[in-house]
């Protein structure tokens, strides 16, 4: 069983953020081969200074990543994304601004070699009660928002503070379910967008230096019911916006757990892994004694680091 | 001076009101120099007389202002539809009216394979006119198990596969979660696929390539030989990609002597921002020859009313289905419009439901404040739900329109019981209001949603009859000679080609529909059966009989 190549979709209106978004992971990627693929090449789609090179259909970037346009044939796009040599560590599908990222989403389950690694949308803070009231693309909007897995609501820093309560009233109101985060010129940890890398590599969550995101690490000693846990961990009350981790279930068979805001994934992973967990959430929700009886109640006994 | 050949026809209906009909017209070198009688034909010093159209009637070649070259292509699959259709080759494949007679004749077809891997491809399957019966794989596994089997219906929403082609795509599996795959109570895909999303994983390994929008160079040819066999000498290749080896193919193949179209590709406009789209298709205009002409967009602003993912205004689908989908954001498709008229470059928008033309006359009405063109003709192409204000609207605008006839006949019944219900059924396509209010008008197939035959789009506007035999909206119905009119000159005008074809007049191409009957005179409920003898397109002569197999 090969590793399956991860897909984050990042959706949402028209000048939403997505670019600069875009262009913030490029930054951060850190090592990693990122692979961005765009509907179009429109102005600008990457940072003039990342670019090495570029022709008609791919932008080449700095470490090692990739720009690509995929015009109407997204799967096809995808299945020569695989066959690059190197092959990407993470694909990233920026959709366009009146696509429906919940039915890319769909499609990328059926795509053999991939799995989703979460759909992430954004919200324009300063436009978008404008946005969700229009008469043509209003219903579109709000479409693109319940497909989301975390909500990225930008450009606060144009608005008053009664447009943003504004604005937080409605999310509360109408998406209260899903994660909203702020953040401006695309300033949030890759992990967070991205989802989180193998903990093999990354022993610790750590690329990013502001107040608002913690993460817990966590060893399993024990068997563990991988089910249980993500429900567990899916849940809001325990302010997990990503979690990654590597359960071995009664059966002795190691299982991937993926967790991305409301929703959870098992997979059965290939080889054999130290069982441990990653979580990544809000630093004011966050709670490690809380996630540590979850994990005790999924079975699961928590090593001391 | 090259030799002036005339023709003489039992009757020549030019669509020149100031000589509406003829006997006899003067070619020279592929245009025509002179109609009317013999004596006003006549006293060229090196001209011959041509009886061979004696007994024929012309009227000027037909242009189909919406279609596909696509269509050539489908005619290597299987055809599986409910209605009897006609092939390249002159074969009239028989309707088919169960699902054992689909897959009798797809188990025929691959008997005639030799290779053991090809797929077996069949396409406009319709089973709403078999009660929408559902197919599951194991049906078509009746095909084949070896081979991958699948069927693409009519509407080209829904495809069904056997279990050979869901396992080429890795989809025989449990866990298979998505909105359009179904799955059977044993928990595994049953085969059936809805929506273009859906089909993108499965469609590579079914004989259906990559791509649906274009043709390959033996399905340009076949196109072009269903263009004989219905009078066509103009037609659009309404969405295609345009890359640089599709040019490079069209551009031989039209140029090749016996290639008996002209053809005018539109380029579809994904995968360019507006900026770069402009620059393309300006770059592609240069390239136009007499039988290939480029340099024109074409926007698809939502999706289908059949398929549910048009876009329509309040009160919205019929049967409460959720509001269709956009392809376009506003604000691109202004961009486009406004960046189009300052380059001179014509768009050509696909808006199905009610919302999305009042969107495209919204946007280009601020995109001709800003850069006016006076003769822009841009054209909405469909427009089937256009109400009589949104048709005023783009007569005052100065656009065209292309209103889908055909559609009324086969899925008529459809948008009165299920998608837009009887009231709004009844003024679909609605040509008489749009020639009312002074619109330039065409009438179009969409080949191969629809079978491409000119006569038939005009039976079907002048008709209004569903195809359980209902007349939907008889107040919507045109003449005759307005419906002759719509394929003619009318549609030429929608392609701003009307200054060289859509009409018998000196100067003007000599593009000939030759008929076997009078379709002005015939009883308008027998327009569609007016036989076709073959074409004239710029003087070289295509006779039907001649392409048969």
């Amino acid at each position: 069983m090969q590793q399956l190549l991860p897909v984050t979709i990042l959706g949402g209106y028209l000048g939403a953020g997505k670019t600069t978004l875009v262009n913030h992971l490029l930054r951060h990627a850190n090592g990693k081969r990122l692979a961005v693929l765009v509907n179009e090449f429109g102005a600008l789609p990457i940072d003039e200074d990342l670019i090495e090179a570029k022709n008609e259909d791919l932008i080449s970037i700095a470490g090692g990543c990739v720009c690509c346009s995929f015009g109407s044939d997204l799967t096809a796009s995808l299945i020569t994304l695989a066959e690059r040599v190197p092959v990407p560590d993470h694909i990233i599908i920026e959709s366009s601004g009146v696509a429906m990222p919940g039915a890319i989403a769909a499609n990328i389950g059926l795509i053999q070699k991939y799995l989703l690694a979460g759909v992430v949308v954004l919200a324009d803070g300063e436009t978008i009660l404008t946005h969700i009231t229009d008469e043509y693309i209003g219903d579109t909007v709000v479409r693109q928002l319940r497909d989301a897995d975390l909500i990225i609501q930008t450009k606060n820093d144009l608005t008053t503070a009664s447009h943003r309560d504004a604005v937080s009233h409605w999310f509360t109101n109408n998406l209260h379910e899903t994660p909203l985060l702020q953040a401006e010129q695309g300033n949030i940890p890759n992990d967070i967008v991205l989802g989180l890398f193998n903990p093999r590599d990354d022993n610790r969550f750590s690329n990013h230096d502001d107040d608002l995101y913690s993460s817990e690490l966590f060893e399993l000693t024990q068997h563990c019911d991988a089910d249980q846990l993500g429900k567990a961990l899916a849940v809001d009350t325990v302010g997990i916006l990503r979690a990654k981790g590597f359960v071995i279930d009664s059966d002795g068979q190691t299982q991937l757990l993926q967790v991305v805001g409301r929703r959870f994934k098992i997979t059965p992973y290939p080889s054999d892994i130290k069982p441990q967990l990653v979580c990544i959430g809000l630093r004011n929700k966050f709670n490690r004694a809380e996630l540590e009886k979850i994990i005790m109640r999924a079975g699961g006994t928590v090593a001391v680091l | 001076m090259p030799h002036v050949t005339v023709y003489r026809a039992k009757k020549i209906i030019t669509m020149d009101p100031n000589r509406p009909t003829a006997t006899h017209v003067a070619v020279r070198d592929g245009q025509i120099l002179r109609v009317g009688s013999l004596e006003e034909c006549s006293g060229f010093n090196d001209g011959t007389l041509d009886e061979r159209f004696a007994d024929k009637v012309l009227l000027p070649g037909f242009v189909e202002g919406h279609a596909h070259t696509m269509e050539g292509s489908l005619w290597n699959k299987i055809y599986c539809g409910w209605f009897d259709r006609s092939d390249p080759n002159g074969k009239t494949w028989q309707g088919l009216k169960s699902l054992d007679a689909v897959i009798d004749r797809l188990i025929d077809s691959a008997t005639l394979l030799n290779d053991a891997n090809t797929p077996i491809s069949g396409w406009q399957f319709d089973p709403i006119y078999m009660g929408n019966i559902k197919v599951s794989r194991t049906d078509l596994d009746r095909v084949s198990t070896d081979r991958a089997v699948c069927v693409l219906h009519a509407s080209g929403h829904i495809l069904n596969v056997n279990s050979k082609a869901l396992d080429l795509a890795g989809l025989l599996r449990q866990g298979v979660e998505h909105p359009g795959i179904p799955l059977g109570d044993d928990g595994l895909p049953t085969g059936e696929f809805r929506g273009p999303d859906a089909m993108e994983p499965v469609v590579a390994h079914i004989g259906f390539g990559q791509s649906l929008l274009d043709a390959d160079e033996p399905g340009l040819r076949n196109f072009a030989k269903l263009c004989i066999r219905t009078g066509t000498t103009t037609i659009t290749d309404l969405a295609s990609r345009l890359d640089e080896e599709t040019v490079e193919m069209m551009l031989r193949v039209t140029n090749e002597k016996d290639y008996p179209i002209c053809l005018v590709p539109l380029r579809f406009f994904m995968g360019l921002s507006p900026t770069d789209l402009v620059k393309e298709v300006k770059r592609l205009k240069e390239h136009s020859t007499n039988r290939l002409r480029l340099g024109r967009i074409k926007v698809i602003a939502d999706g289908s009313i059949q398929g549910f993912s048009a876009r329509l205004r309040s009160p919205g689908y019929h049967n409460g289905a959720p509001n269709g989908l956009w392809y376009i954001a506003p604000e691109q498709m202004l961009e486009i419009y406004e960046r189009a008229l300052d380059a001179g470059l014509q768009v050509h928008t696909h808006t199905n439901g009610d919302q999305a033309t009042q969107l495209a006359l919204e946007k280009f009405e601020v995109a001709l404040q800003h850069n006016n063109h006076p003769d822009h003709r841009f054209t909405l192409q469909h427009c089937q739900l256009g109400d009589a204000k949104q048709l005023r609207q783009a007569a005052k605008l100065g656009m065209c329109v292309n209103l889908f006839a055909n559609h009324h006949y086969y899925w008529g019944d459809e948008h009165y019981r299920l998608t837009v219900g009887p009231e709004r059924a009844a003024r679909m396509n609605a040509c008489r209001t749009a020639l009312a209010s002074g619109l330039p008008m065409a009438i179009h197939s969409d080949a191969p949603v629809t079978p491409l035959a000119p006569l038939f789009t005009a039976w079907c506007a002048v008709n209004r009859k569903t195809a359980s035999g209902r007349i939907q909206g008889e107040d919507e119905r045109i003449s005759v000679s307005e419906a002759l009119y719509a394929i003619t000159l009318g549609a030429a005008y929608t392609l701003h080609m009307d200054n060289e074809v859509g009409s018998i007049e000196a100067g003007k191409r000599a593009d000939f529909a030759v008929l076997e009957q009078d379709p002005s005179t015939c009883d308008p409920a027998a327009l569609k059966d007016v036989g076709v003898w073959g074409t004239v397109q710029g003087g070289r002569i295509f006779s039907a009989a001649d392409i048969n197999a």
